[in-house]
């Protein structure tokens, strides 16, 4: 018995394994010549990747387990809380920290992308009260209480959002990275139009009443804070025109 | 971005109170335009007191016209059916300016106290009076192209970058502001602006933890034949090479009074006295616009790459008396 530990200590030490690969074959019940074998067909780069399912499946893609504070204390640290996509998050956050950064970086909902960082581009574009707004230029420590949505919270029920259908039935962008924007701009504008919000190539501002039809040119407008710069625009305004006005166009190219 | 303490209140006194002990403290509103400041390390506060929450949000109807609080959003007053009715050229203005959700963010307060864009000035390698005074001027002899025509001195080239100011400078409004003591001041909405002179470091004449807590228009007969005209770069969210706000009031055929101002031309909001005092009296026609127009830009002085501003801004303000006098825009 002594004998046998022995040796198999002796094979560790040939084989010049860390701790944590030890252990790794230890959980798999590899062991003595079996190990040498295994080793000898599967890199030392290879291994680790045995080693995913000791791990907690939401330790690596879950939300639930994120700290909500992190693990040192910091400098102008802003307690605050508001509802993302309906569900309340409490966060200790430094007070540079953008709301953009916040729902990135530490509630991993990286839906909402950061373009310019310096509101020109619209990438960051989520809704905050119902209202579209740029989280790059808003600190998170201002969100108290506030509830925002981001392109993650527009589906019901794993049902796509009207918005979200029209985009990839009129083949509404190419690289994709400012789509999320663009489909909270649009699902926002369409609050807009029923509100009969005006924009600068409005007819006689003076007199508006609600529920307006916008023209393509009005949707340009309208949605100009929002660069593609793949220039998917015939194609965003085409998805925007579905939604608001039910009109079919060429660049639907699914079966409906 | 600098480390910065972070504040709110409820409270306008106790924001200004802040404001005036911390020489180093900004009122933070929208954000529009001070984040992005301070991510360029052009501004650098080391306290940020968040006034989203003042109860400073009515827009309304006043004995002499209507009131625009300070917290109110662009979106909310170029919307409102006070503002469409009687000030569809304010209207008009805010709705020219940024993107949907920049007005959903920017306040009527923030807005005039929003920083030039001027390329030299958001460039901490570049010399700027404005950004560290004394170190001279990078776009008086750089690329100027968006640059003054009006008002300008060698130590700043700079313009004003609203929209929303050139319909509030053309409209006789007024600026209500509070101090840290508990005391009001009204000022003219054109004295609210400086011209560069020797402090080009100062945009305005707010005084330190001084706050806007409302902008008052008179009520006035222009709202019928007004409109603003914006030309810039690319045909949406862009800042103005030009533009004009301007507004007639008629009497049949003659121009009783006239309000005209400029964007894109000076360090503030360019009220085009010589062009209104030319079109007083006169009859409203293509010809007294072009005159009036010439009138104004008489007194232009251009830099290397701007002299385009000239014919350009009399076209505008030709084509904004044109489409205020008959609402078709061509």
């Amino acid at each position: 018995m002594k004998e046998n530990k022995d040796k198999n200590q002796q094979e560790y030490q040939e084989l010049q394994l860390s701790a944590d690969e030890k252990s790794i074959l230890d959980q798999l019940g590899i062991f003595g010549k079996s190990r040498r074998r295994f080793l000898g067909q599967s890199s030392a780069a290879g291994l680790s990747l045995m080693a995913t399912q000791f791990i907690p499946i939401d330790k690596v893609f879950g939300q639930e387990t994120v700290p909500s504070t992190p693990p040192v204390p910091f400098k102008n640290a802003v307690d605050v809380s508001f509802s993302i996509n309906t569900k309340t998050q409490q966060l200790t956050v430094d007070s540079r920290m953008t709301l953009l950064d916040a729902l990135r970086e530490r509630l991993q909902l990286t839906g909402t992308k950061k373009g310019c960082d310096h509101g020109q581009c619209g990438a960051c574009t989520l809704l905050v009260d119902g209202k579209r707004v740029l989280s790059c230029l808003t600190l998170a420590a201002s969100c108290e209480g506030k509830e925002v949505t981001s392109i993650e919270g527009l589906a019901e029920n794993s049902e796509l959002h009207p918005m979200q259908k029209a985009f990839i039935k009129n083949d509404g962008f190419q690289c994709g990275y400012c789509t999320p924007g663009q489909i909270c701009s649009s699902v926002a504008l369409m609050d807009e139009a029923k509100n009969g919000d005006a924009s600068y190539v409005t007819e006689d501002i003076m007199n508006i009443s609600e529920n307006l039809t916008l023209s393509d040119e009005e949707v340009r407008e309208r949605m100009s804070g929002n660069i593609c710069r793949c220039g998917a625009y015939p194609n965003i305004v085409a998805a925007i025109q579905e939604v608001h006005q039910g009109r079919e166009t060429d660049y639907n190219w699914q079966e409906s | 971005m600098r480390p910065f303490t972070y504040t709110k209140t409820e409270d306008t006194a106790q924001a200004t109170s802040k404001l005036a002990a911390n020489e180093n403290a900004k009122y933070l509103a929208g954000g529009t335009n001070l984040l992005d400041l301070m991510k360029e390390d052009v501004e650098r506060p080391d306290e940020l007191v968040d006034i989203g929450l003042l109860d400073l949000t009515d827009i309304k109807e006043t004995s002499t016209g209507v009131s625009l609080g300070a917290m109110a959003k662009n979106t909310e007053t170029a919307n409102h059916p006070l503002v469409r009715k009687n000030f569809p050229m304010l209207s008009l203005a805010i709705l020219a300016g940024a993107s949907g959700q920049i007005r959903n963010m920017a306040t009527n307060g923030g807005n005039p106290n929003q920083r030039t864009r001027c390329a030299y000035f958001f460039d901490t390698a570049m010399p700027c009076n404005k950004r560290e005074p004394g170190t001279g001027c990078g776009a008086l002899e750089g690329q100027n192209h968006m640059h003054a025509i009006f008002g300008w001195n060698e130590n700043c080239v700079a313009v004003h970058p609203s929209d929303m100011c050139i319909a509030l400078a053309a409209l006789d409004a007024t600026v209500t502001i509070a101090d840290g003591n508990g005391k009001t001041r009204t000022i003219p909405f054109t004295e609210y602006h400086r011209l560069p002179g020797d402090q080009p470091e100062r945009d305005n004449n707010l005084e330190r933890g001084e706050l806007i807590t409302s902008i008052e228009i008179p009520k006035n007969n222009f709202a019928k034949n007004s409109y603003y005209v914006k030309v810039r770069d690319r045909s949406s969210y862009a800042f103005a090479l030009i533009s004009v706000g301007a507004g007639l009031e008629l009497q049949g055929k003659t121009i009783k009074n006239a309000r005209i101002a400029m964007g894109g031309v000076a360090h503030k909001p360019w009220r085009a006295y010589e062009a209104e005092q030319f079109l007083k009296g006169k009859e409203a026609t293509e010809e007294n616009f072009e005159a009036a127009a010439d009138a104004e830009m008489a007194n232009a002085k251009t830099l290397e790459h701007n002299a385009f501003k000239v014919p350009l801004g009399k076209q505008a303000m030709v084509r904004a008396l044109n489409v205020a006098l008959s609402g078709e825009k061509v």
